[in-house]
């Protein structure tokens, strides 16, 4: 069992945009604005001009029940929009259409790595609202002489996904977030790469005391700093004698603290009340057939892999961690030796782009199907491999190409015999001390082999050939 | 005053740029100021567009009023409010759509009380609009403009909006025909909203088949509108609302609620109204009294639910994206500075006691209890349908009152609404039509119908209208 000795409560809301949806959620304009001028995808409805009303997208509607199948969550009856109403440049309207009563999914769970083996997290509700204008400022809030504002992002489709307050530590708040994007990336949903993708709230408390709600996190970096930061913070509140006040805080990125915004007195009025433009929707009819076309997800498929290809429930847990890197390993275990793909898929590729900050979309299935055959057959050793695979991600080309140019082909036997008797004669010293028991002392004969053939020798073959010349 | 027929028929040897500019050459000269912006250019080129191409639809080349509360594209659209003086918004409503496609000629933005609030037209920025039968009273209100412009010949019909009697108060106000459809049968696309959950499009015209075919041609399903209905009366033939103008009444039951004639009803009212009963129980109609008990919670919970929607409708305006805008500042001052100097007093009034009904520890004593009331009162229509076909009852308490009598008096003003609101917080149908005069000034009854049965009341209507001669009558010098 965990010993959570300072009584943390970490609970989460996690703002997902439904960001692969063709249009906006009440309007048909477009979800693909990222790399157009602001204000150009923006229509009556989205800007919030007089006499215009929402629609509700049905698509939304079927991903947010997705979202809330795939979370275990129980999906209402019906469902119904309302106003939360409050002031803000970034708010066409003066409220945001979201949801209140009658969520459209709730009381689910998600399974993380947790502190101490599997741990569960419960999931209080996901709703669904629509997503604000985006604030420019010429650089930074404090010194910009004005604000822009583009509404290109308004009206995009947001899930807020809420947890209980169940996680005990930073760490395992971290793990909530990667958990619950693998999960909505599995759906098709979401594009975690996109600006704005993924905006999360914290709420953290120590010893039963009172709750500071973290806004402002854009990252689950940022999240689990921020939560570092403010348990050091609420702890020493109480070291002081103090009271940990409940109120709202700022998290400040770049300088990685946490800033009061408000205080509990301070909290909005958001005068709740049920958007009279969109009535309630039933949806009880609709759950069955989108859990029919559920895809297989993170869970489901890493024991598959174990299954399946007898690869280590690690190993499948790092290649399930991301939609495409699972794509890309099946792809190439369907066509290799599982295992040999996913040591070579898992530890070696996955560390190189992660070195390099690239994701496996820079990296040719076929080429990893070509180094694994040249590796099978013997025809280049494993260091050879791990140089084509750095060569391919800094330079491109094909590994046949790497393979020649770097003259990577293992070289013949009877060319490490010569530089193995070479060795032999060269190192009077090592040789004696190996004959003195000092087994360690082949090493460096092996090393001096490797020398003389540049690498291209395997260093298996060339202990063995020498062990046979020194016996 | 010409009918869309008359219009029609002059047309063949006219042309619609002469009735264009006749009707141009009036609002000209009129004192009534049931005009915010009048489209003359774009209307005098429209009219020649369609003399041209000889274009066929329904109303094709006719001109038609609109309350400045509708969407019009390229038009301006103030709401009768500073805040939103010199906006032209960029799209048209649902009805403007229709109205266009069948070749009606928008000749101006009319009148109204700021963004719809009022019973009288006075709290216009654009100061108040003047009533044909008296100039010294009101038209009625919000949709006054609408009211006087078809009333005083400016336009042969208009559209109006109805959230709580503003179609039928101005039409029995002005002695003219008033319709408000059952909630969801019009589009409220590109209506600015003032209570989303009670206001309907209706249509004002000097006879219920000018009025029918209006309504014919702006009702109607539309996406755009989630609370749009897509159904239209089964009973009728060819799927038109006029054909449903049949000058027969024989066999319909009239319900009579007797709390529409309470007190405070002027007594030429409530004889003309008792009258009008007789007149159609002489066609062969039967009337007997309803209840309607929950009738006098009704003003009090049309207040608190209309309210608390027009604080949050009202949110938008802001001077970010359009309208009066102050000298900049934070945003805060903005924000406030923009709403200070852009609604006048009413429109403050009722956002500050919708915002508090709605606050937390004063919502469900005030805004669920409305919610609630409502439900009663949608109830007390339901069962009283249960026996009758139609209920008849006063559409205003009493005649048009003078200018600046009550303006200073919202709560005498509010009670003014006391026999419309229902019908709205209902969802029914209702028309006004006039019938009769007291001390000059023209009544209006209203006919109240089932949800979606336009049919009936039209009928009731059009039989009514065959048989008297109320409107045939005009104000003096129109």
């Amino acid at each position: 069992m965990y010993e959570n000795r300072d009584g943390i409560m970490i609970g989460l809301e996690v703002h997902v945009q439904l960001n692969r949806l063709k249009t906006k959620v009440f309007c048909g304009c477009t979800t693909d604005y990222h790399n157009d001028p602001p204000n150009s995808h923006v229509c009556p409805v989205c800007l919030g001009l007089p006499g215009a009303l929402p629609v509700i997208n049905k698509k939304a509607v079927e991903a947010a029940i997705k979202v809330g199948l795939a979370l275990n969550c129980r999906v209402e009856e019906h469902t119904q929009f309302y106003r939360k109403n409050y002031y803000y440049p970034d708010l066409p309207k003066g409220f945001q259409i979201t949801q209140y009563d009658f969520p459209i999914s709730s009381g689910g769970y998600i399974i993380i790595e947790g502190e101490d083996g599997e741990h569960r997290v419960g999931i209080t509700r996901a709703h669904m609202e629509e997503d604000p204008g985006r604030l420019v400022h010429e650089g930074t809030i404090d010194k910009s002489k004005y604000t822009l504002i583009d509404y290109n992002r308004s009206g995009m489709a947001l899930l807020e996904i809420v947890s209980d307050p169940d996680m005990r530590s930073p760490k395992e708040a971290r793990r909530y977030l990667d958990k619950l994007r693998n999960i909505v990336e599995y759906l098709d949903i979401f594009d975690g790469d996109l600006e704005g993708a993924l905006r999360v709230d914290a709420n953290i408390s120590i010893m039963g005391g009172q709750r500071a709600e973290i806004k402002n996190i854009s990252s689950h970096k940022g999240a689990e700093k921020a939560l570092l930061f403010e348990i050091v913070r609420q702890k020493n509140v109480i070291r002081r004698g103090g009271i940990v006040v409940q109120e709202t805080r700022h998290f400040d990125e770049a300088r990685e603290i946490t800033l009061s915004m408000r205080s509990k007195e301070e909290a909005h009025d958001y005068r709740y009340f049920p958007e009279p433009d969109l009535v309630p929707l039933k949806i009880s009819g609709w759950a069955p057939a989108i859990k029919a076309t559920l895809p297989e997800l993170p869970d489901a498929r890493r024991m598959r892999f174990v299954e399946e290809y007898g690869i280590t429930d690690d190993h499948a847990r790092a290649l399930t961690s991301e939609l495409k890197l699972a794509i890309f390993y099946e792809d190439v275990a369907e066509k290799a030796d599982p295992r040999t793909a996913a040591v070579w898929v898992c530890d070696v590729l996955k560390g190189e782009l992660n070195y390099r900050d690239m994701t496996i979309e820079a990296f040719k299935k076929e080429h990893m199907l070509s180094i694994i055959e040249l590796l099978v057959s013997k025809k280049i050793t494993e260091d050879g491999a791990v140089e084509i695979i750095r060569a391919l991600l800094d330079k491109g080309g094909s590994p046949e190409e790497i393979v020649k140019e770097k003259s990577l082909l293992k070289v013949e036997g009877d060319i490490v015999s010569i530089a193995a008797a070479e060795a032999i004669k060269e190192n009077p010293g090592a040789v004696a001390d190996y004959n003195s028991g000092k087994e360690k002392a082949l090493n460096s004969l092996v090393g001096a082999v490797m020398k003389k053939t540049k690498g291209r020798a395997d260093a298996r073959t060339a202990r063995e050939i020498l062990l046979g010349k020194l016996r | 005053m010409a009918t869309i027929n008359e219009l029609k028929e002059s047309m063949h040897s006219g042309s619609s740029e002469e009735i264009v500019a006749e009707y141009l050459e009036r609002i000209e000269k009129s004192k009534l100021n049931a005009f915010i912006t009048v489209a003359k250019e774009s209307a005098i080129n429209r009219a020649r567009e369609i003399d041209s191409k000889g274009e066929k639809g329904m109303f094709s080349g006719i001109p038609i009023a609109i309350k400045d509360n509708i969407s019009t594209k390229g038009i301006q659209t103030t709401c009768a409010s500073k805040i939103l003086s010199g906006y032209v918004p960029p799209y048209d409503a649902h009805v403007i759509e229709r109205l266009k496609e069948a070749g009606a000629i928008i000749i101006g933005k009319t009148n109204m009380d700021e963004f719809a609030m009022g019973t009288s037209t006075e709290t216009s920025f654009y100061g108040p609009t003047r009533n044909p039968w008296d100039m010294e009273r009101v038209p009625g209100g919000s949709s006054g403009g609408s009211a006087a412009a078809v009333a005083g010949g400016e336009a042969p019909f208009s559209l109006g909006s109805d959230t709580g009697g503003s179609v039928r108060c101005p039409a029995s106000f002005c002695g003219i025909v008033g319709l408000k459809p059952t909630y969801g049968v019009i589009s409220r696309y590109g209506l600015i909203s003032y209570a989303n959950s009670l206001e309907q499009i209706g249509s004002f015209a000097t006879c219920v088949r000018d009025v029918t075919m209006l309504f014919d041609v702006i009702a109607g399903h539309d996406s755009r509108d989630s609370t749009s209905v897509d159904r239209i009366d089964t009973h009728l033939d060819a799927r038109t609302y006029a054909s449903a103008l049949v000058n027969d009444v024989k066999g319909l039951k009239i319900g009579v609620p007797e709390e529409y004639f309470d007190e405070g009803t002027d007594k030429g009212v409530e004889n003309s109204v008792r009258d009008a009963i007789n007149t159609l129980e002489e066609l062969g109609a039967k009337s007997q009294i309803v209840m309607m008990p929950h009738t006098k919670y009704a003003l009090s919970a049309y207040y608190i639910i209309a309210m608390s929607e027009a604080s949050s409708n009202l949110a938008r305006f802001d001077g970010m994206r359009y309208g009066l805008r102050t000298e900049d500042s934070d945003w805060h001052t903005t924000f406030s500075q923009v709403r200070a100097a852009g609604f006048g007093d009413e429109v403050k009034r009722r956002i500050m006691l919708g915002t508090y009904a709605l606050s937390a520890g004063y919502h469900d004593r005030y805004y669920l209890k409305a919610l609630k009331i409502r439900t009663l009162i949608k109830q007390d229509f339901e069962l009283a349908f249960k026996d009758v076909d139609v209920l008849i009852a006063p559409t205003m308490p009493y005649p048009a009152f003078k200018i600046g009598e009550k303006i200073d008096d919202p709560i005498s003003l509010y009670l003014s609404d006391v026999d419309t609101v229902p019908v709205n917080l209902a969802g029914v149908p209702s028309i006004s039509v006039p019938c009769g005069f007291s001390g000059g000034l023209p009544i209006g009854m209203q006919i109240i119908g089932k949800h979606f049965d336009e049919a009936a009341i039209l009928r009731t209507a059009f039989t009514f209208e065959e048989n008297t001669d109320f409107h045939n009558k005009t104000p003096e010098g129109m």
